[in-house]
Order: C-alpha cells, then sequence, then structure tokens
C-alpha cells in the first residue's frame, strides 16, 4: 500500500476527484493547509499598508491506494490539477505498513 | 428646499470660492490662524438674541427624531463590524464589545446625568450644562411631549433620546485607536469619565446654546456633529494611543484585517445608520430630505474618490478602500449636511477622501499606532469637513432666527468669515478634548494598568478580556 499526499490548489478539488473517482479511488481525506513553495507569498494592500502574506492557501488531499493503482493516480492527479503555472503543487508518495478498518477489524489492503 | 437649480448653485459656489481667495479676507484669516494658535482668539462681541414662536409638538417632526434614534443606534453595532473586521481573529469580541458594551454604559450613564450635562442650563455656564434634567427629570408635557424649546415642534423626550444614540457612539468611535492592547477596565472608566468631561462639554458648547456655537462667542455651525462626534473622538483617539503606546506586534508583526466583509457590512450599516445622524438633525421632517440627501450624495463621491485614488495609485480598487471612503465621506458632510447644497456635499466628499485617503497612507508611513486609523478619518475628515463647512455654508440655510450669530458673521463677513469662526472652533475642540482626555488617561493610569501585558496580548483579547473565543481557537 502506499500513502499518496498531494498540496494542490484548492480550486483544483473537484476535478481531482473526480478523476480519482473515475479510477476507482474509494476514498480521500481532504485538509485545508497554508504552505509556500517556489511560487513564495503574495503582497496583499490594505489602507495603503502593506502585509506579505508568506502561506498560501492550499488543500491537502491524503489517500491510501493498493500499490497497484500507483501509476494510475499519480497520473489522475497530475492531469487533473495542472495549469501549468508557479504554485499547481506537489505528489508526495510513501510506504503504509498497513490499514486496519475500525468497524469490522479488517486490515490490510481489505480494509481500504 | 427649492433653491436654484444644481448648475446655478454650483457656479455661484465656485465664483464666491475664487472671489474668497481674492478678498484681502484671506490676509485676515491669516491674522486669525494665529490668533486662534494662542488660543485666545479675539472673541466675538455678545450673541444676538432669537425671536422663535412658540410651536406645538408636531407628530411628524417627533417621527422624525424616533426614526432618527433607531438609525444611529444601529449605527454602534455596524461600527463594531466595521472594527471588527480590521482585528486579528483572537480580538475581534473584544473590538465589538469596546462599541457594543457602550449601548449599556453610556446608554444609561446618558439618561441619568449625561443629557442633563449636555443640554441643561443650570450650572448657567457657557461650557457645562446643569442638573436640573437628573434622571431626564423636566423634559416637559407628562410623557415628555411637551415640545424641545420655542422654534422646535419636535418632543422634548425624542431629542433627549436622539441625542443619546450620539453619545454612545462617539467614545465607540475612539476605541479604533485603542484596540488589541487597552485593558477592558480601563476602556470602562475611561469612557465614563470622558462621555461626562468631553462630550458633555462638548456638547454643551457646540449644541445647547454654549461658548462654540451660534448662540455663544464663536457662532460656529456643525450640523450634526464634526466638532461635537468626529473631532472630538479622533483627537481624543490620537492622544490616547499616543499615551497608551503601539501594540506590541507594530508595526513588525501586522496581520492584514481578519474579515473584510464585516468591514463592508459594518460600513453600510454606518452609511444607512447615518441618514439618521445627520438627515434627523434637521429636528423637522418637511426639510430634513434635504441633509438626507446630501448625507447619502457626500458618502458616494467619497467611495469613488478613495477607489480611484487606489486604482490610480496602487493599480487595483480595494473593499477595504470603498468601505473607508464612503466613512470618510460620511464624516465630512456631518457639519454641513443642511447648511450646503448638493453640489458642496460632492465637493466635499471627494476632499474628505482625498484627505483621508493622504492621513492613512501619512500614518502608515510613520508608524504611529492608530490602529484603525480613527483620527486619520474621523478627526481629519471632521476638521476638514468643518472648514468646509465655513466655505460652503449658504446664507438662506443658516435662518438668523435658529444660528443667530453664525448668520450674522455670514452676512458680515460671507463664507471666509464663517471660515474663520469654523476654524477658531476647531483648535478650541483639539486643545480642549487632547488636555482633557490625556488629564482623564494620567488620573486612571495611577489607579489601574491601562493595557493589558505582552503575554495577554499574545494570548488574545477575546479570551483575557471577557472568557470567550469568537471562532474554533484552532484557527486564531
Amino acid at each position: 500500500m502506499k500513502m499518496i499526499t498531494a498540496m494542490i490548489r484548492p480550486s483544483k478539488l473537484d476535478a481531482v476527484k473526480d478523476a480519482l473517482v473515475a479510477i476507482d479511488v474509494v476514498g480521500m481525506t481532504v485538509t485545508d493547509a497554508r504552505g509556500f513553495g517556489r511560487q513564495k507569498g503574495q503582497v496583499e494592500r490594505y489602507r495603503g499598508t502593506e502585509f506579505k502574506v508568506d502561506f498560501l492557501p492550499k488543500l491537502k488531499v491524503m489517500l491510501i491506494i493498493p500499490d497497484e493503482k500507483l501509476d494510475a493516480v499519480i497520473s489522475a492527479i497530475s492531469t487533473a490539477a495542472r495549469t501549468g503555472e508557479i504554485g499547481d503543487g506537489k505528489i508526495f508518495v510513501s510506504p503504509v505498513e498497513n490499514a486496519i478498518r475500525i468497524r469490522t477489524g479488517d486490515s490490510g489492503v481489505e480494509a481500504l | 428646499m427649492s433653491g436654484p437649480s444644481a448648475l446655478e448653485t454650483f457656479d455661484r459656489l465656485r465664483e464666491r470660492f475664487a472671489d474668497g481667495l481674492r478678498e484681502p479676507q484671506l490676509r485676515r484669516l491669516a491674522f486669525a490662524l494665529l490668533a486662534t494658535g494662542a488660543g485666545l482668539a479675539p472673541l466675538m462681541a455678545g450673541s444676538a438674541q432669537a425671536a422663535l414662536s412658540k410651536m406645538p409638538t408636531d407628530g411628524a417632526d417627533t417621527l422624525l427624531m424616533l426614526i432618527g434614534s433607531a438609525l444611529v443606534l444601529l449605527m454602534t453595532p455596524g461600527l463594531a463590524f466595521f472594527y471588527g473586521g480590521f482585528t486579528r481573529s483572537k480580538n475581534v469580541l473584544n473590538c465589538m464589545m469596546m462599541s457594543f458594551f457602550l449601548m449599556g454604559l453610556i446608554g444609561v450613564l446618558w439618561v441619568v446625568i449625561g443629557y442633563s450635562l449636555s443640554f441643561g442650563t443650570g450650572f448657567q455656564s457657557p461650557f457645562i450644562g446643569g442638573l436640573e434634567h437628573f434622571m431626564l427629570n423636566g423634559l416637559g408635557g407628562p410623557l415628555g411631549d411637551g415640545p424641545l424649546a420655542d422654534g422646535f415642534a419636535i418632543s422634548s423626550s425624542s431629542f433627549a433620546l436622539f441625542q443619546g444614540m450620539f453619545a454612545i457612539i462617539t467614545p465607540a468611535l475612539i476605541s479604533g485607536a485603542l484596540v488589541e492592547r487597552i485593558s477592558f477596565k480601563a476602556w470602562f472608566w475611561f469612557c465614563l469619565l470622558w462621555s461626562l468631561f468631553v462630550y458633555s462639554p462638548m456638547a454643551k458648547m457646540v449644541w445647547g446654546g454654549g461658548f462654540l456655537g451660534p448662540f455663544g462667542q464663536i457662532g460656529a455651525l456643525d450640523f450634526a456633529g464634526g466638532t461635537v462626534v468626529h473631532i472630538a473622538s479622533g483627537v481624543a483617539a490620537l492622544v490616547a494611543a499616543a499615551i497608551i503606546g503601539p501594540r506590541t506586534t507594530w508595526p513588525d508583526n501586522k496581520r492584514p484585517p481578519h474579515n473584510v466583509p464585516f468591514i463592508l457590512l459594518g460600513a453600510g450599516l454606518l452609511w444607512f445608520g447615518w441618514f439618521g445622524f445627520n438627515g434627523a438633525s434637521m429636528f423637522a421632517s418637511k426639510t430634513a430630505g434635504y441633509p438626507f440627501l446630501t448625507t447619502t450624495t457626500s458618502a458616494s463621491a467619497a467611495l469613488l474618490t478613495w477607489c480611484l485614488l487606489e486604482w490610480f495609485k496602487d493599480g487595483k480598487p480595494t473593499a477595504v478602500g470603498a468601505a473607508t471612503g464612503a466613512v470618510a465621506g460620511l464624516v465630512g458632510i456631518t457639519p454641513a449636511a443642511g447648511f450646503v447644497y448638493m453640489p458642496a456635499s460632492l465637493i466635499i466628499g471627494a476632499l474628505a477622501a482625498l484627505a483621508c485617503f493622504i492621513a492613512v497612507r501619512i500614518k502608515a508611513a510613520i508608524q504611529f499606532d492608530d490602529s484603525l486609523d480613527t483620527f486619520m478619518v474621523h478627526g481629519i475628515g471632521g476638521t476638514l469637513g468643518a472648514l468646509l463647512t465655513g466655505l460652503f455654508a449658504e446664507k438662506a440655510l443658516v435662518p438668523a432666527d435658529y444660528f443667530p450669530l453664525s448668520a450674522k458673521i455670514l452676512e458680515e463677513g460671507g463664507n471666509v468669515g464663517m471660515f474663520i469662526a469654523q476654524l477658531k472652533a476647531v483648535v478650541i475642540s483639539y486643545g480642549f478634548v487632547a488636555l482633557a482626555t490625556a488629564i482623564i488617561l494620567y488620573i486612571l493610569k495611577a489607579f489601574m494598568p491601562l493595557r493589558v501585558s505582552a503575554e495577554e496580548e499574545e494570548r488574545g483579547l477575546d479570551f483575557i478580556a471577557h472568557g470567550e473565543e469568537a471562532y474554533d481557537p484552532m484557527i486564531n
């Protein structure tokens, strides 16, 4: 199993979700996040006073998938979340030791 | 109010303005500036006695005051939203309470003693009222339904109520300069003392037949509170911010407004309430349409001006700028609303926006922590409005029966003479309010800390002062 952590633009959530549902991904968790990468922050101005806002709003999408779906998921997210501009986000992949469904006690891929 | 057409009026205003500049009176103006600067202006000779006839209480006029009172009351929670949007999310409740709470504190203080000190005559003083209206005694009529005074058809109770709403919002305006660090206990005592010893004398001097007004020595015009409300709150804010000092996070760790929609909501409520503030200050329903009109036209011109200035200078018109511009225009027209024709209201609105726009940028540049720009908007806007009232006041709108000394000044000295009278009133108001505010704060400082500790400031005043949080504390 793999854990996918994707930092995406908030406006791309629906597109990413639809792309994942289309390849039979059965669940995901979304968290509000703030961050910066190469995009850096932005300057806002209120009554002439400038405020440098370093952390921009992003969404963190987290999902656990069976190994064989990895390429399809990465490709789905990459395609759906891409605008081609700086700030499209990143996808991180990490291994997962186990997963347990609390209701039934199922474990491993069965629990996904 | 069937005046000449707008275009004719505008031409006449322009000519008068140009004439005024050519006249040798301009030199006298320079002298007057020096004289009032010393605080000892040669005072105008004694006030003329008015000849006003007794009128029965009129239902429509009184109803105007009641509607006006409700409108002005709404401005205080409106102001709470306007200010609350600017703070950090951990201080928003405390900021809003600094306004909202005064509907309780000043609401009671006003009917107990504030009204009497502002509009009584018991002390026979041009600076303070009396004690005869303690607990609103002696208003006239079994239900305060007797007319306010000769020449007025509004009931005395509706007047006392209406003025009370002004007494509530004026100290609330000061809070903008002090948010996010003043202790709520100090704020409580400050507002109580300031209302009694600064607001009431100001109201007496300007509106209560006192020293600065048309029945006193200076003859200044203040339709709805340019001096009493906006200069008073603005100057007090400036002095208080200087004495209490900046937030620990200013200017190195400042944050943008936490809720800009609140700011727009608040500005909208203020604009709506201002119809009562200025419109009902006509005290007569038949003629109230005009100050209703000039109030909104000034705000429109100011909103537009502010946004265009931002667009031109920064490339984008902002929502905060639109809200601030509208408020600046409303402040600017306040002293003038019933004394000028509509074209002048557009000029006053545009100039108020320009002056306040420059002022907030200067404040940002010198890094003075008048946190929400109370002085920069209310002080500067009120001062500009008071002075422009002198330049644009129409003789026809300043009847001698109601404004004896002001009408005399306009007759003899024209608008330049009126400008000088306004300038004297502004200088005296600045001096009195600054001094009295400083004294109150230094006395309070002997009894309690004026501000919270740096740790409490860091934690947030919603929890420290009230034990509440506006939002989920996770997202502070």
